[in-house]
């Protein structure tokens, strides 16, 4: 009887898996056509970098929202016009706000993000150098009645030693 | 002193943590939802554009229709199950008075059509945007979305979601009021 269950077992694997796959090869089935390949480039690359308002943590490319599919018709309608990336992304914008944008503008918002790591690292380094610089540097030398101690200690255990 | 002066600096990094919390904390606490944007087309005139009447397919509209009073716009669909919860409110806006132009956002007419008869028609003017053309250069990401549209055409607010009594009097009303 264990042959069944396995086999069943098997059965229930393979079906799954293929629900997965019949998934993904649904989103990819769209096909557009192309003048050349550099719009083609032009196309994948702004689909990538175009995020999908609805879905919020999709861009257009990987996202099967209703809208994503819009913007994509509009960034291929708009790529094989001859309109250049930026004007893409400009149109975009324009509609759908900075939200739209997988690599946000630098503005006075978001130019915190580009400066805030490296005025933590300037800021971290200053302490550690203040840090160091107020180390007490004498502790590490002995002056002679301590070097002569020292000595002692050191003859002492050697002879325990042996 | 310098024992205080040490301490001072020792609290930097949490100063600067508490900061942190409050600012990352007050949208959290404030219920503000990430998945209602601010519309672009805010300061801006209503894009130009040529639609159709629901109604009536020898009948156009252009922009030129946002001009002379405030109002509100109103894009909906009968596949969105919001549009059909903040219908009756809409109703009620229309009933007290204001002026609101419906754009039926991709969808189909006969559809629209028996949905307005059955429901009631809120809208002065009801725009038929069969391709979303409007809706695209309107920003429109999902239905229900109301602008608030004051009496040059410019665009003043964009609300997302659902329109309900307490959206309107917590939110809408206080800037329609304040528009010309």
């Amino acid at each position: 009887m264990t042959f069944t269950k396995s086999s069943v077992l098997m059965l229930l694997m393979l079906f799954f898996s293929l629900m997965l796959f019949s998934q993904h090869s649904q989103a990819a089935i769209e096909t557009f056509e192309f003048d050349n390949p550099q719009q083609e480039k032009t196309f994948h690359e702004l689909t990538k970098l175009l995020r999908c308002p609805k879905c919020q943590n999709n861009n257009i490319a990987d996202s099967n929202a209703e809208l994503a599919k819009d913007l994509r018709n509009k960034t291929y309608e708009l790529v094989t016009q001859g309109q250049t990336k930026e004007q893409v992304i400009d149109y975009m914008v324009a509609r759908f706000g900075n939200f739209v944008r997988y690599d946000p503008p630098v503005t006075p918002i978001t130019i915190f993000l580009w400066l805030g790591p490296a005025l933590f690292i300037i800021f971290g380094l200053l302490v550690l150098f203040r840090q160091i610089k107020k180390q007490p540097t004498k502790a590490s030398v002995l002056d002679t009645e301590e070097q002569e101690k020292l000595q002692k200690l050191l003859k002492q255990h050697v002879k325990d030693t042996k | 002193m310098l024992n205080k002066r040490r301490v001072l600096t020792l609290l930097v990094p949490f100063i600067i943590f508490i900061i942190g919390a409050v600012l990352l904390a007050t949208p959290l606490l404030k219920g503000s939802d990430p998945s209602k944007l601010d519309s672009a087309l805010v300061g801006q005139a209503v894009p130009a554009f040529t639609l159709q009447d629901i109604y009536d397919e020898n009948k156009q509209y252009d922009a030129t229709i946002f001009k002379g009073q405030k109002m509100l716009l109103n894009v909906w669909a009968t596949w969105c199950p919001t549009c059909y919860a903040e219908h009756t409110y809409l109703n009620k806006l229309a009933k007290q008075g204001l002026y609101i132009v419906g754009m039926n956002y991709k969808d189909d007419r006969k559809k629209a059509i028996r949905w307005l008869n059955d429901l009631n028609d809120p809208y002065q003017i009801s725009l038929f945007d069969q391709n979303g053309m409007l809706g695209m250069d309107l920003g429109v990401y999902g239905a229900p979305e109301t602008f608030l549209i004051d009496s040059n055409g410019i665009i003043q607010y964009r609300h997302v979601g659902d329109l309900n009594e307490k959206v309107w009097n917590d939110k809408l009303l206080s800037i329609y009021e304040d528009m010309e």
